[in-house]
């Protein structure tokens, strides 16, 4: 397993948001996370991420324990994320954005920046470079220069994600990738995905509400209700799951896409 | 700062047009190229009386120029930043004035009093939200104000005087017109320093943290240390500003330090519009000679600044300088 999730607690306030989760996410591969409204799955990617601390239980990457290390530590360890609301650097460039994904693998400072020295120059031509094969990865190397937050929503999200790939991964955590996006979009995105699995080897976990695309694109599947793993397996398993299918009819109408 | 003449678009407004120039990158050389020229010839047209002012604006160029890397870059609110001007100030002052120090040794010895004041306010501020850091830095800068009034080295309320003046190569440095040049060699290094620094890992982290300091870090920017790095360089460049303003006066006391000074130099960041270089040289220059400029009308001058100022602010909420356009 590249990232494995050991006996994870986590409380708030005397609620228990997060409870006894056991769960890995294997190298190469692409696993889901589904769950009605306020199961915890985004509790649960803040606490692989490094936003919360869990009260109890280990959380590996790479046989590197995470629970004690802050959010930037772990994206250098190799864990990148992107946000359910995007969440884009304002008046700055799609490229100025992608470029804040290169920070952890760089290195100048003020000094090598003021004097110009030709290692801080070499360096940024080389996160340059690489942030543009992100856009390009991704599609949108066109729109380097505009201003991100002027970008169609769907490009937004792709900034988000050339944004995570630009910190050179190998777990991207996707949250709700697919919202907000038309259905051509969602074709894209699922391609996008399998490319980033396939070329370059990155694994990835989602976080998604379209079961369609859950079912498409992901070879493990996840469900988490109220704090708790309930079901675990491929897509025919997790649809066949009485549990699972307990757990959505309690929920709305428009969460009952399971099938 | 009034040339105009750069774009042949039709131009909504003498600032965009300016802007403009700015964003290209061959008509901004032809820029900086009159601007340097401009700030070469300037002292025999102005007189001694507009170079001494003159000085002092630039002065104030390199102070906002330091202060905008914590206040417009990194989004950090100072209002004790005199207290960085100060600790460059009385660095070269004690060290030349009672150890013998040669000037331009006491240099290295400043820029690191600086640093390591930054981290002393930077360290415990980096948790506070803005209205506490307010508080803390303001605190910060009386702290170092009122120490250097009741401290013996400092020379307590009347300062130190007789600081040496220094010397280049056998050349002492001394005279309005020498200070000028002097300041105004250091402004336009500072400039480039800004300029350099924003464009760089260092800047642009700055600008990810004051935009959204969880999608930084949830990006591998660790943000603690780039707001320290954002205070230890905006207090370098405040401590070079003092160093050069102890040997250009020869004298220094605490009343140059104070809450005043502070509020000055974050009023040409906020003027100019923060984070914005070209708008907040303009800032530094509009406080230091909009009241010399108002001098005719006599007792009322300030009052009819504060109003022009008060205008600005209602009319350019963000700043002089316009923000940056897709």
């Amino acid at each position: 397993m590249l990232l494995q999730l050991d006996d994870v607690v986590l409380r708030f306030a005397g609620n228990t948001v997060l409870e006894n989760i056991r769960f890995g996410v294997e190298e190469n591969s692409v696993a889901s996370l589904i769950g009605p409204n306020g199961a915890g799955k985004t509790s649960l990617f803040n606490c692989i991420t490094g936003f919360y601390r869990p009260q109890q239980g280990s959380i590996t990457f790479g046989g590197e324990e995470l629970l004690k290390r802050k959010p930037h530590a772990v994206t250098r360890l190799g864990i990148a994320r992107t946000f359910q609301n995007v969440r884009l650097f304002r008046e700055m460039s799609v490229l100025d954005n992608v470029m804040a994904g290169q920070h952890c693998r760089s290195r100048a400072g003020a000094f090598s920046a003021i004097l110009g020295l030709p290692s801080q120059r070499a360096e940024e031509r080389r996160v340059r470079e690489i942030c543009e094969e992100c856009l390009e990865f991704v599609g949108i190397a066109d729109e380097a220069d505009r201003i991100a937050t002027n970008l169609a929503y769907g490009h937004q999200r792709l900034v988000e994600i050339a944004r995570a790939l630009a910190t050179q991964p190998r777990l991207l955590l996707l949250d709700e990738p697919a919202a907000g996006l038309n259905s051509s979009e969602k074709t894209e995105l699922v391609r996008l995905i399998r490319r980033i699995r396939d070329e370059r080897g990155v694994a990835v976990l989602l976080i998604e509400h379209d079961m369609g695309l859950v079912m498409e694109v992901s070879e493990h599947i996840s469900v988490l209700d109220h704090g708790r793993i309930i079901a675990e397996g491929n897509a025919e398993t997790i649809q066949n799951d009485p549990a699972v299918i307990e757990a959505y009819l309690g929920q709305d109408e428009d969460e009952l896409e399971l099938t | 700062m009034a040339t105009n003449k750069v774009t042949t678009r039709p131009a909504p407004g003498a600032i965009e047009r300016l802007y403009a120039a700015f964003d290209d990158p061959r008509r901004r050389w032809a820029l900086y190229a009159v601007i340097i020229a401009l700030l070469l010839l300037a002292p025999p047209v102005v007189g001694r009386y507009g170079t001494v002012i003159l000085t002092n604006a630039l002065l104030y160029v390199i102070l906002a120029l330091g202060l905008n890397v914590v206040v417009g870059f990194a989004g950090l609110l100072d209002l004790g930043y005199a207290a960085f001007f100060a600790v460059g100030a009385y660095t070269t002052g004690i060290l030349t004035q009672q150890f013998g120090f040669n000037f331009w040794l006491t240099i290295p010895f400043a820029l690191c009093a600086a640093a390591i004041a930054g981290v002393i306010i930077g360290g415990p501020t980096l948790r506070l939200r803005s209205d506490y850091l307010a508080i803390v830095t303001l605190g910060f800068g009386e702290i170092v104000r009122i120490g250097a009034r009741n401290l013996e080295i400092t020379g307590q309320a009347s300062g130190l005087t007789g600081i040496p003046s220094p010397s280049v190569f056998g050349y002492t440095l001394t005279g309005p017109t020498t200070y000028y040049y002097i300041f105004a060699a250091l402004a336009v290094l500072a400039v480039i320093a800004a300029q350099r620094l924003l464009h760089s890992r260092l800047g642009r982290a700055w600008l990810y943290v004051r935009h959204d300091e969880d999608a930084a870090e949830a990006m591998g920017i660790n943000r603690v240390r780039v707001k320290l790095a954002a205070y230890i360089t905006g207090a370098v460049f405040g401590a070079i500003g003092g160093v050069f303003f102890a040997a250009n006066l020869g004298a220094i006391s605490p009343q140059s330090f104070s809450f005043q000074q502070s509020v000055l130099v974050l009023m040409a960041v906020i003027l100019g519009g923060m984070g914005k270089i070209p708008g907040v040289i303009l800032g530094a220059f509009i406080v230091i000679l909009g009241p010399e400029l108002l001098r005719d009308i006599g007792s009322l001058r300030l009052l009819v600044f504060a109003v022009i100022l008060l205008l600005i602010m209602l009319f350019r909420p963000s700043g002089i300088w316009p923000g940056r356009r897709s």
